[in-house]
């Protein structure tokens, strides 16, 4: 809970020694609240007032971090509800469940391995293994641990286990890697506590219900313990939205400490499209780890791109790199067209010249992610602009004519540019993308 | 420290609107709570799904989708039947596609006659589509109001270039209404008030935020769901509250990752379960935000949707 600079204020010594570099004590709170200044600058802090300054400016919901190294995936710090209101900060991590009396634990580890895909310039992937102690038995749990890591060495684990002897035999082998050991219960709790504190791994608090979870998470802070991820047993789509919304609104509007953990979903289904959907309902609806039994790639393609929206910054538009793309089979009379590069405006434009099947050359221009109407709107995409473009990106050594195509939103342009651009012809193309298919099929049948 | 369940007070409620006539019609909305939150709230209807047809058959849907529909998509009252009594259909959505001008530029008196014989054929509630040309789409949809008099249809869509024709057509024949705005919360607002000062019943509103595909903008029309149901609960927005439609498959079936073959992309896996997750996985994203019906095209995606939604409510 963000504090104000009066209530900082009145923890301060109120001695307006300066020795802060502020020039009172009262300026120097407002420093503090406004997370411009820390509380180290005030040589004269007591110790009463760090312990609550500093509990104070913790996150309501506690960074968790699983694995270790440059590939250890980081979440939870959330602030907010909606996305609109400001970025969902840390994207959850997908997990493959994997059991230890699977017979094909390489090939399947080694499928996390490979995951990662490439989307809009961001490189994606599963980042997590679950390994499951089915059998009940820690020297085979450990074995099967020390085999999905061996496949998959840049991959985070979560081991699966409520038998804290069987936790034990596998952090022998991966106790450097940082797993997410899952998990405590109320009959396990001191024991898991105690091996995550040694081997300084984040723990699984898992019981049936918020409220069963946050007396146990009390219990584990109590035990000074707060490396904290949530399981509140459930695995309905409805008990999901509804439990997870109550955490989420729990820990930010109430401030209620015992929840202020990320959460992990288990999306298993049998029928693999359903386990789909309930992963995506997992992945909006503000969990941070979400554990699949499967992840074909048709099935990861689609979660990994919605987790990618909903957690884009809504305030950035996301935008593609500048380049002169080759769409098709495009050869030196291929008509060249002409766009921003708003991320929406080139997938838009790009699948509508792919559908219309006529190879083309697709020039998108850096614009920093305005769509046409706006970026012309905020002269960025001018004619002036657009001609400087044109000439310097060397399109000109690649066809074999002189014809420009525009956005039909901004025909208003084509006789500055032909001004601009001496020699070429400058065609204003549809307003809309929708329109592109026929056009470019008539214009084509026309040459 | 027990727990106390942190819940939200809501001032206002989404409308209700019913759709179709007879035992088969479909209430939406009417729902006072975010997106499946009964715990703070009544949810009284699920939200629908309406199988999408089209007057002309499907040539641009990706062959693992025209497969589908192969025996009766040359016949859209077939097609309808296909939908209503093989696979259950609670509504049918038929889309006047062949009406665009760039397409077979069928006449608005051929519309006409295709929603008189599918609606002959069925006794699900029917939802009317243009071809999303707004100029051709004020004569079509003129023509498909006075076809389905009496039959409650929900038709559009009406949008800022032609909410004026098709708001007189929709009342004229006594239908519900799609507004369609350009993703915006704003002219959202402003269509439906504009749509009301002619008269127009906002019960009789269902708003379509217009959708985007997963992958495409999906997040953009999310937010803006979440932005205009925020509206309606905590602000009791009447400008804001009616039920929201999102037109799912007509986005979905165009992107590439729906249509490329595993040969020119081998690590999305098999096209065929590739298009299903993707239109099952963007509605999902939709419902989460608060839509209260969806207009989709594959059979087993629909299905999917259907047991999560069994699954919320």
């Amino acid at each position: 809970m963000a504090l104000s600079g009066v209530e900082i204020f009145k923890h301060l010594p109120k001695t307006n020694c300066k020795k802060c570099g502020h020039p009172t004590c009262l300026a120097f709170a407002m420093k503090l609240a406004a997370k411009q200044a820390t509380l180290d600058a005030c040589p004269d802090a007591s110790e009463e007032a760090k312990a609550f300054l500093g509990a104070a400016s913790e996150p309501p919901i506690k960074g968790i971090t699983i694995g270790a190294g440059d590939k250890a995936l980081k979440v939870g710090e959330e602030t907010v509800l909606f996305r609109h209101e400001k970025k969902f900060v840390n994207p959850c991590g997908f997990a493959l469940a994997i059991k230890d009396t699977d017979s094909d634990i390489e090939a399947k580890a080694k499928s996390v391995s490979d995951s990662e895909i490439e989307r809009v310039g961001q490189k994606l992937r599963v980042e997590l293994i679950a390994v499951e102690n089915a059998s009940g038995d820690p020297a085979t749990f450990a074995a099967a641990v020390a085999k999905a890591v061996a496949a998959a060495p840049s991959a985070g684990i979560i081991l699966e286990t409520e038998n804290p002897a069987a936790v034990e035999a596998a952090l022998t082998h991966v106790s450097s890697k940082k797993p997410l050991i899952c998990g405590a219960n109320a009959d396990n709790v001191e024991a898991m506590v105690n091996l995550a504190k040694y081997a300084g791994c984040s723990l699984v608090v898992r019981a049936d219900g918020i409220d069963a979870v946050a007396q146990l998470t009390e219990k584990v802070v109590g035990m000074g313990f707060k490396d904290i991820v949530l399981d509140t047993s459930a695995r309905k789509p409805k008990d999901m939205v509804e439990q997870y919304t109550q955490i989420r609104r729990a820990a930010l509007k109430k401030g209620v400490k015992a929840l202020g953990f990320p959460i992990i979903s288990f999306a298993v289904n049998e029928d693999p499209f359903v386990e789909q959907a309930l992963a995506s309902v997992a992945v909006a609806k503000y969990a941070s780890v979400v554990v699949l039994s499967d992840i074909s790639q048709w099935k990861t393609l689609g979660l990994i791109a919605l987790r990618q929206n909903l957690y884009t910054d809504p305030q950035v538009p996301m935008q593609v790199s500048q380049n002169i793309y080759k769409v098709g089979d495009a050869k030196e009379d291929a008509p060249l067209l002409v766009t921003t590069n708003f991320s929406l405006t080139y997938f838009i434009v790009l699948g509508e010249v792919e559908n219309s099947k006529v190879p083309s050359w697709l020039a998108v221009m850096e614009t920093e992610g305005l769509s046409v109407l706006t970026a012309w709107a905020a002269g960025k995409f001018t004619a002036a602009k657009i001609a400087q473009y044109i000439q310097e990106s060397g399109i000109e050594g690649k066809i074999s004519h002189k014809e420009l195509i525009i956005p039909g939103y901004v025909a208003v342009l084509s006789g500055a540019l032909e001004d601009k651009l001496p020699g070429w012809k400058i065609t204003v193309g549809p307003r809309e993308a929708n329109a592109l298919p026929a056009f470019l099929k008539n214009k084509t049948a026309a040459a | 420290m027990a727990f106390v369940v942190p819940k939200e007070t809501y001032n206002g409620k989404v409308c209700e609107v019913e759709i179709g006539t007879g035992p088969r019609a479909v209430k939406i909305g009417g729902e006072n709570t975010l997106p499946f939150l009964a715990f703070e709230g009544s949810v009284p209807n699920k939200p629908a799904i309406a199988y999408e047809i089209q007057d002309v058959p499907p040539d641009d849907w990706p062959q693992t989708l025209q497969d589908v529909y192969k025996d009766v998509s040359a016949d859209p009252v077939k097609w309808a039947k296909y939908c209503q009594d093989e696979l259950g259909a609670q509504m049918i959505a038929l889309r006047l596609i062949g009406t665009h001008p760039d397409r077979q530029n069928r006449s608005a008196e051929d519309a006409a006659k295709t929603v008189k014989d599918v609606l002959a054929a069925i006794n699900v509630p029917l939802i009317i589509l243009g071809s999303n040309n707004a100029e051709k789409d004020a004569q079509v949809l003129k023509s498909a109001c006075d076809a389905a008099s009496g039959r409650n249809c929900l038709v559009g869509k009406a949008q800022e270039a032609n909410y004026k024709t098709v708001v007189a057509s929709a009342m004229a024949s006594g239908h519900k209404l799609i507004a369609m705005s350009d993703l915006d919360v704003n002219l959202a607002k402003q269509l439906n008030i504009l749509i009301t000062q002619m008269g127009f019943d906002k019960d009789k509103i269902v708003t379509d935020p217009m959708s985007s595909a997963l992958g495409y903008g999906i997040e953009y029309t999310y937010s803006v769901m979440e932005r205009i149901r925020s509206a309606a609960l905590f602000q009791n927005d009447q400008t804001m509250a009616p039920p929201m439609v999102n037109d799912v498959g007509m986005y979905v079936w165009k992107v590439k990752e729906t249509m490329a073959p595993e040969a020119d992309q081998p690590s999305w896996g098999p096209v065929a379960d590739r298009g299903i997750g993707w239109e099952a996985t963007t509605a999902m994203g939709f419902l989460m935000a608060g839509s209260d019906l969806l207009i989709m095209r594959h059979p087993k995606a629909v299905d999917t949707v259907v047991k999560m939604i069994d699954g919320l409510v």
